[in-house]
């Protein structure tokens, strides 16, 4: 009798459309954002979620994006590996060259027949995160740049315009000597050290920080951090924070907490600290664009992104998704590059409008000349006339966590006195060049 | 003569040590069994491809002048925590064995830092040196002290010592107190009428009387500075400034967990095990002989 009945169940859930019947297929996200930002991301899930009922979108937390990164290849290794993982844009090169571990994204499209309107994504994101012809290896999301973020109320005290920020360093300079003599006890300090200081600084003064045009042209890169201007500008930060006007803050994010709270004056930080500031700052602050050393031909141009997009990952080394779930992984996607997400993920960020419709429409409705600065990180990436060179495309080399820290070590060195700037950055790219050509050795396809 | 138990049989006593086998097997020689095997191995991160390398990993880490820099730092922190974490309990064990008002009390209190997870321990200390956040921090820099532990790495290394030897003294101090105890009290008594002052009782009677458990503690202080300081490396200066404050222990996690670079971490905790199989050797030498049960 039992039985029966059963076999009716079964055959009244063939006859229905299958999906509605059946329990939505799960689709396991990792994200690295800590709160507040972790909340609306996930709350962009759960809005997914809401919309529809074949799939659904189960976001969770792992930790710093390097402990996320290092998670998802674990669980890879071990054949658990979600169906998307959020990874840093350091992390993007060993992605890129992680064959089967991951699906790009112009694959996970085209086979799902799921259409996203990449042309309308801003120049820089996209190129970020694909390959040299164009195809979409990730999913950009969460964009950054790097800018200058600066207390106006110092400026004031110290004699100094607090509507005109230095465009150079040769003036930047003079200014932090005024900000010192009136008191204020760190005039500068910077957030990401090797992010803002080498890779940025590399992009607008469009000099290379590796060959084969920062690593998109091949894994055979080398790095050339080591030349005459990165080295000048390393002596300078060096030599400032001998005579007080700059201050090391620590590895990593650990210097954005100085400027928040007044210490610094000046901070040279990812544009979404942006919401921090807003937060916490007691004292009125202004966003610039990156300085630049006068003299230098052709600079500045456009700087780089930063931040983190998604990859759809397979399960493990032998086991792929089923069709379904890539179909769910494609919808996810295409729900993020709605221009309503894109825009409220700007607004209330700090982090870029992604899609070039988005910011127009925003400009077009005045948000920028109420929210003054706003636009700044998007107007960095379009200087020089918008036309990226090869150096200011991006980096895509592998191992770049480890590079990063070998800059950062090196650099540490120096700022101790243990070092000339050329012995620190002659050290970074010895010992860097050793992680790219072992990288290069152990994914030779 | 030791005394020998005949088991009849072969099965009773193997049903009797499988337990404790099957333990060793899995926890210990499995896991150290797969690392000397990575150890000769070059993956990439996500371990679709590997190549049979010989000692290249072990090559590559015993050329390399970091690696030099690295033991020197973990030399320096080993005996600097072990000898402030041991000098500490031991006074602070001669102290608590006076006959004073509220001993039991003090000794509970002595015993608590034991209890704090090493990561834990090691957050207190930020937030008492951090130099913008921590209140000596501040006060230091307050005094004209340019306290930076960021960027100097004299300071980050003494405190990353301070702070790891802080949470060993509890340890020590229980031993050194069960030791001093442990001295029969007419030995000391009939010295003090020979007219000995306590400097001179703890010098000539005292010291050499607990030199067993002197060295006991020595070992399981180098060991743990060796193994157990990660979590207040890690949460207090990460490494550095540089590579200031990177121990061998320390940096098998920066290249296995975070470079992802299984075969020179897995190179590097090999040579490690050999180092602990030599101290356990050196332990088992020395405190055999010295020790009376």
């Amino acid at each position: 009798m039992r039985r029966t009945i059963l076999a009716g169940a079964v055959a009244l859930g063939l006859a229905t459309p299958a999906a509605a019947q059946q329990q939505p297929i799960e689709i396991q996200f990792w994200h690295g954002l800590t709160q507040p930002l972790g909340g609306m991301l996930e709350q962009i899930a759960a809005d997914f979620n809401a919309s529809q009922n074949q799939y659904r979108v189960v976001a969770s937390f792992r930790g710093s994006y390097p402990e996320t990164m290092v998670a998802a290849i674990a669980a890879f290794r071990a054949g658990q590996a979600p169906h998307i993982v959020q990874m840093f844009e350091v992390g993007t090169g060993t992605m890129m060259a992680a064959g089967r571990a991951v699906k790009p994204v112009h694959e996970l499209l085209a086979e799902t027949g799921v259409e996203i309107p990449f042309d309308d994504y801003l120049p820089a994101v996209r190129g970020y995160y694909s390959l040299r012809d164009g195809r979409m290896m990730s999913m950009p999301f969460n964009s950054s740049t790097a800018v200058v973020f600066y207390n106006k109320d110092a400026f004031r005290r110290a004699g100094l315009d607090p509507e005109a920020f230095p465009q150079t360093w040769q003036a930047l300079e003079q200014a932090a000597r005024r900000l010192k003599a009136a008191g204020v006890e760190c005039p500068m300090t910077m957030a990401w050290p090797t992010w803002t200081q080498v890779e940025q600084f590399s992009a607008i003064h469009n000099i290379p920080l590796a060959t084969q045009a920062n690593g998109f042209g091949g894994l055979n890169a080398e790095l050339r951090i080591n030349n005459p201007l990165m080295v000048r500008h390393l002596q300078n930060l060096v030599d400032w924070q001998r005579e007080g006007l700059f201050r090391y803050g620590g590895r990593d994010g650990q210097g954005d907490a100085l400027f928040p709270n007044g210490t610094c004056a000046i901070i040279f930080a990812s544009s979404g600290l942006r919401a921090r500031i807003q937060r916490e700052a007691q004292f009125a602050w202004g966003v610039a664009m990156l300085p630049y050393y006068e003299g230098v031909e052709g600079a500045p141009i456009n700087s780089i992104i930063g931040g983190a997009s998604f990859w759809a990952m397979n399960r493990g080394p032998n086991a792929a998704r089923s069709a379904e779930e890539n179909r769910g992984i494609a919808q996810f996607f295409a729900w993020l590059a709605r221009p309503e997400v894109v825009r409220k993920w700007h607004v209330e960020t700090g982090f870029l409008p992604v899609r070039q419709s988005v910011f127009r429409a925003l400009e077009a409705e005045g948000f920028y000349r109420q929210n003054p600065g706003a636009d700044i990180p998007i107007s960095q990436l379009l200087r020089g006339g918008g036309q990226m060179s090869e150096n200011s495309m991006g980096i895509r080399l592998g191992g770049f966590v480890e590079i990063r820290t070998i800059i950062q070590e090196e650099m540490e060195r120096a700022f101790q006195g243990q070092q000339t700037a050329r012995q620190a950055l002659d050290n970074a790219v010895q010992r860097g060049n050793v992680v790219l050509r072992n990288f290069e050795r152990q994914n030779r396809q | 003569m030791r005394k020998k138990v005949i088991f009849p049989g072969v099965a009773l006593p193997a049903a009797l040590l499988l337990p404790q086998l099957l333990i060793t097997g899995i926890f210990f020689f499995w896991p150290a069994g797969q690392a000397v095997w990575s150890s000769f191995l070059r993956e990439d991160a996500f371990g679709l491809s590997r190549e049979f390398v010989w000692f290249e990993n072990f090559a590559a880490v015993l050329t390399d002048p970091n690696y030099l820099t690295v033991v020197r730092n973990t030399a320096v922190f080993s005996l600097s925590v072990s000898v402030l974490a041991m000098g500490v309990a031991l006074f602070l064990a001669v102290q608590a064995d006076k006959a004073i008002r509220g001993a039991t009390a003090f000794k509970t209190l002595l015993i608590w830092p034991y209890a704090v997870a090493p990561a834990v321990a090691a957050v207190l200390w930020l937030f008492l040196f951090h130099p913008q956040i921590g209140i000596f921090g501040r006060m230091l820099n307050g005094a004209g002290i340019a306290w930076d532990y960021k960027i100097n790495g004299g300071q980050a290394m003494t405190l990353v010592i301070v702070a790891a030897a802080w949470k060993q003294v509890s340890y020590n101090f229980i031993f050194f107190l069960a030791g001093l105890q442990s001295i029969p009290r007419n030995v000391l008594e009939a010295a003090a009428i020979d007219g000995a002052r306590p400097v001179r009782r703890f010098w000539t009677i005292v010291f050499p009387l607990i030199s067993p458990t002197t060295f006991f503690l020595l070992v399981v202080n180098l060991v743990y500075a060796f193994f157990d300081t990660f979590g207040v490396i890690h949460a207090l200066t990460q490494g550095g400034p540089g590579l200031a404050t990177t121990t061998l222990i320390y940096k098998v996690y920066v290249d296995g967990v975070q470079n992802l670079n299984f075969g020179a971490s897995a190179a590097q905790s090999v040579i490690l095990m050999l180092l602990v199989i030599v101290m356990t050797g050196l332990q088992f030498r020395f405190i055999e002989r010295r020790v009376h049960y």
